[in-house]
């Protein structure tokens, strides 16, 4: 489903991604770990099309389309879908409408009729379910005035609306309680499916208690430093990123 | 350049109107205008070196002869003026065309005892004692040319007098059309707003230019807010392109009063607003809600002054504009605290967002705080579209284009959901939609 071969790519004049291997198929869970600074975020950034990240070498294949040749927006029409780490507050927008707004721009793409309002509400109050999330939430401007957790049963309320084949998790986790976390990553587990792949970028290996990846990476300075199953995340937590240290120097 | 040139054409029509039909009328009010004219003489036309109007070049409007509006360009039906405006058919309205009172347009209603509602022409024959003792009271012609202006071609107008302890339940309209025929017209309405003790109302004022010729629309509205009244103001500018438009509010607010001002321009060439609000009473308060759109060549400044003279009243002012093209936008909150002001509560904030490169907005608080136990805050910015919320709604499958349209309207919107008449809202509502193509 998702390729990325070789990924370069620069923040300001730097070089942050620098040479990255990924190999994602349908239905897989992939967790990428790693220490601030390795290039977790930015990998996020890139893959969902973000402005000022200069790619400078590699690809991007996803589903056999060169998905970093796509917009933003078309690169969510033809289903990836970036949870963010930081959702952006829109006053004057009301969650309900941007929501409705964003699922037709995407059932039009894939020639799907674009719902009405009553197909709508109904379709947002069982996803609604999915996350806990009170309905009165969703007639408040867009995450405005929203907590920490309220934001990021958002981002997965949005996912669960959007229906995409690829869903990115860019540090779903930070800012939670336990309680909060439990019900995102409720609502996270709910959605995997067959035809659907997954990529939690997460610092912590907290995350990969209430979800469970079949893969992990490790990122490190802007690469892929090591791969493994479940497990990994286990030894990660107990030697600390301070072990890849010694990993990365084998490695060279 | 502003030359004397300018000032002394009004100067000579109004000598020519005073020697006219003017000689009929009652002596205070020739008094007003003859003070009026005075002032205008002593002030003439503002230029950029008066910092009050630094960033507003007048040349537009003072290098140009307008005649005086006779009122006799009717050529339209009533359906089409409220068609075009944002005004709800069904209530009462008083509709002005060039400045004079047309009957034809206007709709009455069933008033609430105490409700009084009528052209200015009629209100003198019918209460010349109140007429006489309130008109000028509030707007101030010495500093404000413009105003000295209107005074000195005081013609007609609208009052609104409502009775101590009485209510207007339902919204009045007051309507100014411009329409020039085959040259530029003058008018200066002028509207008289006065509430008695304890008294409620909700006033739109509505200034609509039609065709597309060029014309100066110089109105006045004078608001005297008695004890503990509460009044809703809206007013609403949508001169045509080639409009010329200034405008000033002076209201006093006495003790408990509550005044809350909308104000929405989207029209005019060159559209200057003042708004002057002096809280003369204790505990009085004013909410100053404004939104301004400008787009091509359009130049919009809003003047806005609060004056806190007794203790504990409050203000809380909000402007925002869009502007786009090249237009040029300009905002300036002066807020006054008396040293009497004590528990003084000042809020103001100004936001603008620009669509394009070419725009321009200049903005200035101005903070003079006189007393030592005070609330004052004040707050502007000036920015493109914010980019991480354009990106969040990019990453959601919303084109370009829509995400920047929903963002303007969102932005705008945020003023206009304050407003209480569902009506108006909703036209409001409609005309954003359709000014930023939000689907």
């Amino acid at each position: 489903m998702l390729d990325i071969n070789d990924l370069r790519a620069k923040v300001g004049g730097k070089e942050i991604l620098r040479g990255i291997n990924l190999h994602v198929g349908a239905g897989e869970v992939h967790a990428i770990m790693g220490p601030n600074g390795s290039g977790k975020s930015t990998l996020a950034h890139v893959l969902s099309g973000r402005e000022n990240y200069e790619v400078t070498g590699g690809s991007v294949t996803y589903l056999g389309k060169d998905l970093l040749a796509m917009s933003p927006e078309m690169r969510a029409r033809e289903g990836v879908f970036l949870a963010f780490q930081y959702p952006v507050e829109i006053p004057g927008v009301s969650t309900t409408y941007f929501l409705k707004a964003a699922l037709n721009a995407v059932r039009k793409h894939r020639g799907l009729e674009e719902l009405d309002a009553m197909e709508f509400l109904t379709l947002i109050k069982d996803k609604m379910k999915l996350v806990e999330m009170d309905q009165a939430l969703t007639n408040r401007a867009l995450n405005e005035g929203f907590s920490g957790g309220e934001k990021k049963r958002n981002e997965i309320l949005q996912m669960a609306v959007l229906d995409p084949a690829l869903a990115l998790l860019d540090e779903t986790d930070s800012g939670l309680d336990i309680d909060a976390l439990r019900i995102v990553a409720g609502g996270v587990n709910a959605l995997r499916r067959e035809d659907r792949a997954m990529v939690l970028i997460t610092h912590y290996q907290r995350l990969l208690d209430y979800i469970v990846p079949d893969f992990i990476h490790v990122l490190y300075d802007g690469r892929i430093v090591k791969s493994g199953t479940k497990e990994l995340a286990l030894e990660l937590e107990s030697k600390g990123y301070d072990w890849l240290k010694s990993v990365v120097a084998q490695v060279h | 350049m502003i030359t004397t040139e300018s000032t002394e054409r009004y100067l000579a029509a109004y000598k020519q109107a005073s020697s006219g039909a003017a000689k009929d009328n009652p002596a205070w009010l020739n008094e007003l205008r003859e003070a009026g004219i005075t002032s205008f003489e002593a002030l003439g036309f503002p230029t950029l070196k008066n910092e009050d109007w630094k960033y507003t070049n007048l040349e537009p409007i003072a290098a140009q002869s307008f005649a005086r509006a006779n009122g006799e360009a009717k050529r339209v039906s009533a359906s089409e003026i409220v068609a075009r405006s944002m005004i709800d058919p069904a209530e009462l309205r008083l509709v002005f065309v060039n400045g004079i009172y047309a009957e034809e347009f206007s709709q009455t209603a069933t008033l609430e005892p105490g409700v009084v509602v009528k052209s200015l022409g009629d209100f003198i024959k019918a209460d010349e004692a109140t007429a006489s003792s309130t008109l000028g009271r509030y707007a101030s012609g010495q500093r404000q040319p413009f105003v000295a202006l209107n005074s000195a071609f005081l013609e007609d107008g609208a009052v609104v007098s409502i009775g101590a302890g009485c209510r207007a339940d339902r919204p009045i309209y007051l309507l100014f059309v411009s329409m020039a025929a085959n040259q530029p017209i003058v008018s200066h309405p002028r509207t008289l707003i006065l509430l008695g003790a304890g008294s409620e109302a909700k006033i739109v004022e509505s200034y609509l230019g039609l065709d597309g010729g060029g014309y100066f629309c110089n109105a006045v509205t004078e608001i005297a807010g008695g004890p503990d009244s509460v009044i809703e103001h809206y007013r609403l500018q949508q001169e045509n392109d080639s409009g010329f438009h200034v405008s000033a509010l002076a209201a006093n607010l006495e003790r408990g009063c509550h005044l809350t001002a909308h104000a929405v321009s989207l029209g005019g060439a060159l559209v200057r607003n003042n708004v002057r609000v002096t809280l003369s009473g204790e505990g009085a308060g004013c909410v100053l809600n404004g939104l301004y759109l400008a787009d091509g060549k359009q130049h919009v400044d809003n003047f806005t002054e609060i004056e806190h003279v007794k203790p504990r009243a409050t203000s809380l002012e909000l402007y925002k504009g869009i502007l786009g093209g090249s237009a040029h936008g300009v905002f300036n909150g002066r807020i006054v605290v008396h040293k009497d002001a004590q528990k003084t509560d000042a809020r103001q904030t100004n936001k603008n967002l620009l669509l394009s490169a070419n725009a321009v907005v200049n903005t200035k608080p101005q903070l003079e705080i006189y007393a030592d136990d005070v609330k004052c805050s004040h707050g502007s910015s000036i920015g493109q579209m914010d980019g991480d919320a354009l990106f969040y709604l990019r990453s959601r499958g919303i084109g370009m284009e829509d995400a920047r349209s929903l963002l303007s309207f969102a932005f705008a919107s945020d003023v206009v959901g304050r407003m209480k008449i569902d009506c108006l809202r909703q036209r409001l509502d409609d005309y954003l939609v359709a000014r930023f193509g939000r689907r």
